[in-house]
């Protein structure tokens, strides 16, 4: 396992860097414009001049090299020199946002909290909600319990969140007055007051992404469940006289946690990439929101860097999930 | 950062303590809020309005103009003029005076040489400043003293106020930006996001795309202003987020541009919290009529150029007959209510240059049926669209992403289908629409589509650089990549002609009757712009917020200084 | 262990399970293989009645039109923003068109979107699964294409699928035809992801079972392998896929007229409409609920269709 491990990170080095440049080929495809939110009154010259300050008078290949040299040679010193106080930075160019014109990876930075805070906690949350629920379900198929369990799960998936989110707005915003409809930012937890209501403003977002992410989870967690309780070995198990509790928590349900853990893996990236749907509807300004804005606004830096963080989660997820497949069923042998 | 933040903020207090008794900052926080994120406080860099608005809270220019469209000094003693000396009788230099003891936000005088570096700074070659336009036509700029600077021109000037004016042209510190000069510009992440100004005040953190925060400025010229301490400005959402956030839940007391159905608007401003102002400014929505064949099949090199003569476009009977069958009035009141007003005319303000046009008015199908019919454009085949000479009145009529606009298109849809002119319709995301890239196939420059539907301004007060626009050499080409404003490919010798004495003339009533007559030849005599809508600014602020004045000509909260909290 | 899933399979009626139990002696003649899954299907009241509503709906909106003959473009200005009536069952919105019109005709663009791009990415998603599970070699390339079109900002990719193939796609198949292909093609090519993943997983784990050791060593070929013995093993997680896939394809549908990807702004579907409503939530709750309640209850019946299509399906559930 050790080996394969091994393997496979050296190999995404190459699977990364062929990411990187689809990703780049793909947005300078792309239409758009980085001058495209300034008023129509600018006059075609000076849109040129913009484009040329922001260095995209260069050929395709120079900018791409160096993008590839300031992710991958500089932005790593600044990090170094950030934990250690070092000067190994000093002096060069870092990656450099369109529309900010400040370091792309302050900025992301910046928003790691409130994206943690929120997508991850909601993610969390969904996974904690979504075991049990899709567990119990397929233990007791059809029971009542089960039949409610897949209308709301059903009903979670397919109402989407700028839906929900605004009807939760609209019952416990403006007329309960309970929860803000903006998120703040800017809100530091180091009392009980200000820890209620970062909780207070946190209870809505979190609840809708919630609820999307355990729907898909407890349906793949019960169709699982419902594959290996009939298998034989369950029955073995039985007539062995372990108890039910054993059979169904040890047993069936570490042979069912196959797709599940894809499923999970597949989307814990997803919580760095945010959610930008519910980030816009209450306001988080989390990486989902970064990334939108920087796509409308043709951020190509920007977009670039956060495509490419997210590759590089994806990539280590799933070698994480496949790892976990060995761990769960030791006859899977990948060399 | 966060701790930063606490600590400036426990600063600031400590600062604020003893000067409780005065006025400034007695009425504690507002919050405002834009549902477009700012991404830099410097205005030469900005990528739009909400960038420029948002740095007007702390950048200031010589003069503003006000919610008249007048202008009023800021940083300058007077508004130059012929008149008071501070325009040349030539027309060929304006001279700019400071007030007297002004200061930088950290307590350094205000110079003439801040505000000779301000026209530098946007000048370099390299800078990629946004408003590098607004210098146009400056030949140099000289120092008179250390309050006085005097701005030679190439050649007369009959308009002046472009530089140093309104909210996208402020002066900026000469010691803070010194080192940011050129290509270094983008260097200056804590210059650009947290400039030293001039305005009522300072930025005390500021996370681009999302929010920022201020607090006043204590050396404001006014010692009595501003009447906060802190102000909030969020960023992000949409614009019925940001007017529930204001007009329902009372968690912000002013939200910028409610772009909504006026039947949602008018109900959130019956919640009681807060209340709606409008204003009128030159933003016309309005259909461009392409007078180039678009087809697909021509040549890459012909399509949409003035060599392929529009099929059917070209004849002035049948653009004529499609704005009459518009109902103007219905459109208001379905996509703008009190924001919007019917209009004929693509100046529609300031109220000197706007053409006294209303003819096209009231919808008139028949008439427009009679005309079409009268021009040879009749139903010869029987499948309900009109034709002549084999060529079918088929338009495809494109637009941006945008609620309105598309309930503007199914509308106008079915008026022309009772004309029996055959529409199909497409939208495309703003982003790419008004994106300008020439490689793509759907900005609106390209206009590979026969009717388009946007809106567009000028900024300040003077129409002339933007009818300059509708010159023959103005129009987007495969040479020019597509660059220029004349999407119509509208080209009249005498236009031209015109616009150049425009140009030349200084007099008010004179400017005044020509930029009518220009107006009107795009409009009411060719029927190239269909006007539609003169679309005015609403907006939303908390009942107990004063002081506020929209303004549609400058920036929207340029007097965020005399606001006040209404007890 | 036995694994006497080779019954499974369509046209595979009367092959005799390979089961170390040995089954009772047969006394009544041998039934057909659909006949028992139709038995089995029937019984399952969750799956008939996901089968009847799903029916409905779809009958409602392609024979609807028929009986309803108000045109879902068709703006009655004077007729705006009312509430349910007798000419308006289902009121209208703020152009005056009729509701039950649009749902009707935007029900006939959703349901087809719905199913035809989720099929699409079922098929694609299987099938990459499958092979890239059961064959070593092609594991690791195709697992990295997977990671890539995970990877690629789905926006982006979009916008520059329209400006490659809108024209082109047009001049071949007409407008609606067209915008059908690359609209169904482009969902399907951006959400078969997941599906791979899981599968291979699954495929994983399965190879090395005991049945398939013991298929193998009386000699079936890889394809019959495949078919017959993995992949009616990986029915479950796929069928959940399907269902997750049509909600996801309905609303991901309504994402891309808003990029003017889509179908042509007056052109109605089920998410379109539940996102134009949602600004008039509080003034015209209903304009929400008739989008909402539709795709909820089509992803609903699909559900129970699929959860009893597995069940009937599985010789190991079938006649419990």
């Amino acid at each position: 396992m050790l080996t394969f491990t091994i393997r496979r990170l050296v190999l995404s080095i190459p699977t990364l860097l062929l990411i990187s440049l689809v990703i780049f080929l793909l947005l300078e495809l792309a239409p758009g414009d980085p001058t495209a939110a300034q008023p129509l009154t600018i006059p075609p010259e000076v849109r040129e001049r913009l484009r040329e300050a922001l260095g995209l008078g260069e050929p395709l290949h120079v900018r791409f090299v160096k993008w590839i040299v300031q992710f991958f040679w500089v932005e790593p010193q600044v990090l170094i020199d950030h934990v250690f106080g070092t000067t190994f930075s000093e002096g060069k160019q870092r990656l450099i946002s369109w529309q900010t014109r400040s370091p792309i990876m302050d900025i992301v930075v910046q928003r790691m909290p409130q994206t943690l805070w929120v997508v991850g906690l909601s993610y969390v949350v969904g996974v904690l909600i979504a075991l049990p629920i899709g567990i119990l379900s397929a233990y007791r198929q059809y029971s009542i319990f089960d039949q409610i369990g897949t209308f709301v799960s059903m009903l979670g998936f397919s109402v989407p969140t700028f839906f929900t989110g605004v009807l939760l707005i609209v019952i416990f915003s403006v007329h309960l007055g309970w929860f803000p409809s903006i998120y703040d930012t800017t809100l530091v937890v180091n009392s009980w007051d200000n820890f209620l209501a970062q909780l207070r403003q946190m209870v809505m977002p979190v609840f809708v992404l919630a609820l999307f992410n355990a729907a898909q989870i407890s349906r793949f967690m019960r169709a699982s469940m419902l594959d290996n309780l009939n298998q034989d070995y369950v029955r073995t198990a039985r007539a062995k006289g372990l108890s039910e509790r054993v059979v169904v928590l040890v047993h069936v349900l570490r042979n069912s946690m196959m797709p599940v853990v894809t499923v999970i893996a597949l989307g814990v990236p997803q919580v760095f990439g945010g959610a930008i749907i519910t980030e816009q509807v209450f306001k988080v300004n989390g990486i989902g929101q970064l990334l939108i804005t920087a796509i409308q606004a043709n951020d190509l830096p920007m977009v670039q860097t956060l495509t490419f963080i997210f590759a590089v989660l994806i990539v280590l997820f799933n070698l994480i999930a496949d790892v976990l497949y060995g761990v769960l069923d030791p006859r899977i042998r990948y060399d | 950062m966060t701790l930063k933040t606490f600590l400036i903020g426990a600063a600031a207090t400590t600062v604020f303590a003893p000067m409780a008794m005065a006025e400034r900052g007695a009425d504690g926080h507002v919050g405002i809020i834009y549902w477009q994120a700012p991404s830099i406080l410097n205005a030469y860099l900005s990528n739009g309005t909400k960038d420029i608005e948002s740095a007007s809270l702390v950048s200031e220019p010589m003069a503003r103009f006000d919610p008249t469209g007048q202008l009023v000094p800021f940083l300058a003693e007077t508004v130059p003029t012929v008149d008071n000396g501070g325009v040349s009788e030539d027309l060929m230099s304006i001279t700019w005076k400071l007030k007297e003891g002004l200061l930088w936000s950290d307590g350094t005088p205000v110079t003439s040489a801040d505000v000779l570096f301000s026209a530098e700074y946007c000048m370099h070659p390299e800078g990629g400043c946004s408003q590098f336009a607004k210098f146009d036509g400056i030949k140099d700029i000289e120092v008179l003293d250390e309050l006085t600077v005097k701005v030679n021109f190439e050649e007369p000037k009959p308009y002046p106020y472009t530089a140093f004016m309104g909210n996208q042209s402020p002066i900026i510190q000469k010691a803070q930006f010194e080192s940011c000069m050129g290509a270094k510009a983008p260097e200056c992440t804590e210059a650009n996001f947290a400039p030293i100004g001039t305005g009522p005040f300072v930025v005390t953190d500021f996370r681009p795309n999302d929010v920022i925060q201020m607090k006043a400025n204590p050396h404001y010229r006014d010692p009595e202003k501003p009447a906060f301490a802190t102000l909030t400005f969020k960023g992000g959402g949409d614009a019925m987020a940001a007017g529930r956030a204001v007009l329902e839940t009372g968690e912000f007391d002013y939200a910028w541009n409610l772009q909504l159905s006026p039947d949602v608007l008018a109900d959130m401003a019956d919640g009681g919290k807060g209340k709606l102002v409008s204003a009128f400014g030159t933003l016309v929505e309005r259909l461009e009529m392409n007078l180039t064949d678009p087809s697909p099949d021509l040549d890459p090199d012909m399509r949409a150029t003035r060599e392929a003569p529009h099929p059917f476009l070209t004849d002035q009977a049948v653009r004529e007959a499609l704005s009459m069958a518009i109902d103007r009035d219905l459109l208001v009141e379905i996509g703008y209510g009190q924001a919007g007003r019917p209009t004929c005319n693509l100046v529609p303000g300031p109220e000197i240059y706007a053409s006294d046009n209303t003819g096209c008015l009231t919808q008139d199908i028949e008439g427009a049926k009679a005309m079409l019919d009268e021009a040879g454009w009749v139903d010869s085949n029987g499948d309900g669209i009109r034709d002549k000479d084999g060529v079918e009145l088929s338009i495809l009529f494109q637009t941006s992403t945008n609620a309105v606009r598309q309930d503007f298109q199914a509308l106008i849809k079915q008026w022309w289908s009772e004309l029996g002119v055959e529409t199909e319709l497409r939208n495309i995301d703003a982003s790419v629409f008004f994106g300008g890239d020439p490689g793509s196939p759907d900005t609106f420059q390209k206009f590979y589509a026969d009717v388009e539907m946007y809106a567009n301004n000028f900024d300040g007060t003077d129409p002339q650089a933007f009818l300059a626009n509708y010159r023959c050499d103005k129009e987007p080409q495969p040479d020019n990549q597509w660059q220029g404003q004349n999407i119509n490919r509208y080209c009249d010798p005498e236009y031209d002609t015109l616009i150049d004495e425009l140009s030349r003339t200084a007099e008010i009533t004179k400017r005044s009757e020509l930029a009518k007559k220009l107006n009107d030849m795009l409009t009411k005599e060719t029927f190239t712009i269909v006007p539609l809508v003169d679309r005015g600014r609403v907006s939303a602020h908390a009942n107990d917020l004063g002081g506020v004045r929209l303004n549609t000509w400058d920036s929207e909260i340029w007097n965020a200084a005399d606001w006040h909290r209404i007890k | 262990m036995t694994e006497p899933t080779s019954k499974v399979i369509p046209g595979s009626g009367g092959a005799t399970p390979a089961g170390a139990l040995p089954d009772p002696i047969p006394v009544t003649p041998p039934r057909s293989h659909w006949r028992d899954v139709w038995d089995q299907f029937k019984r399952h009241k969750g799956a008939l009645l996901g089968g009847i509503i799903f029916m409905l709906i779809v009958l409602a909106v392609f024979l609807g039109p028929f009986f309803w003959s108000i045109d879902a473009g068709y703006i009655d200005i004077r007729a705006r923003n009312q509430g349910p009536s007798l000419a308006h069952p289902f009121g209208t919105d703020q152009l005056g068109r009729d509701t039950m019109a649009r749902m009707m005709a935007g029900g006939q663009t959703s349901v087809a979107v719905g199913i035809t791009a989720m099929a699409l990415a079922l098929v694609l998603g299987s099938f990459v699964g499958l092979i890239a599970g059961y064959f070593r070699k092609l594991d690791g390339p195709l697992m990295r294409l997977t990671d890539l079109f995970l990877a690629l900002p789905l926006l982006p990719l979009l916008l520059v699928m329209v400006m490659l193939f809108r024209g082109a796609l047009n001049q071949a198949f007409g407008p609606e035809t067209g915008i059908f292909i690359l609209i169904v093609g482009a969902i399907g090519l951006t959400s078969w992801m997941p599906t791979a993943r899981i599968v291979r997983g699954d495929v994983l784990a399965l190879k090395e079972r005991e049945f398939v050791l013991a298929a193998r060593s009386i000699g079936t070929t890889n394809t019959k392998m495949i078919i017959r013995h993995i992949l009616p093993n990986v029915m479950s997680p796929i069928m959940v896929s399907a269902t997750l896939g049509i909600a996801n394809a309905i609303i991901t549908e309504s994402a891309l007229s808003f990029l003017g990807l889509g179908f042509p702004p007056d052109f109605p579907t089920w998410g379109r409409l539940l996102f134009d409503a949602v600004d008039y939530l509080q003034q015209y709750p209903e304009r929400v609920i008739w989008p909402g309640v539709a795709i909820s209850l089509t992803v609903l019946s699909v559900n129970y269709l699929g959860d009893g299509l597995r069940d009937a399906l599985d010789p190991r559930i079938r006649g419990r």
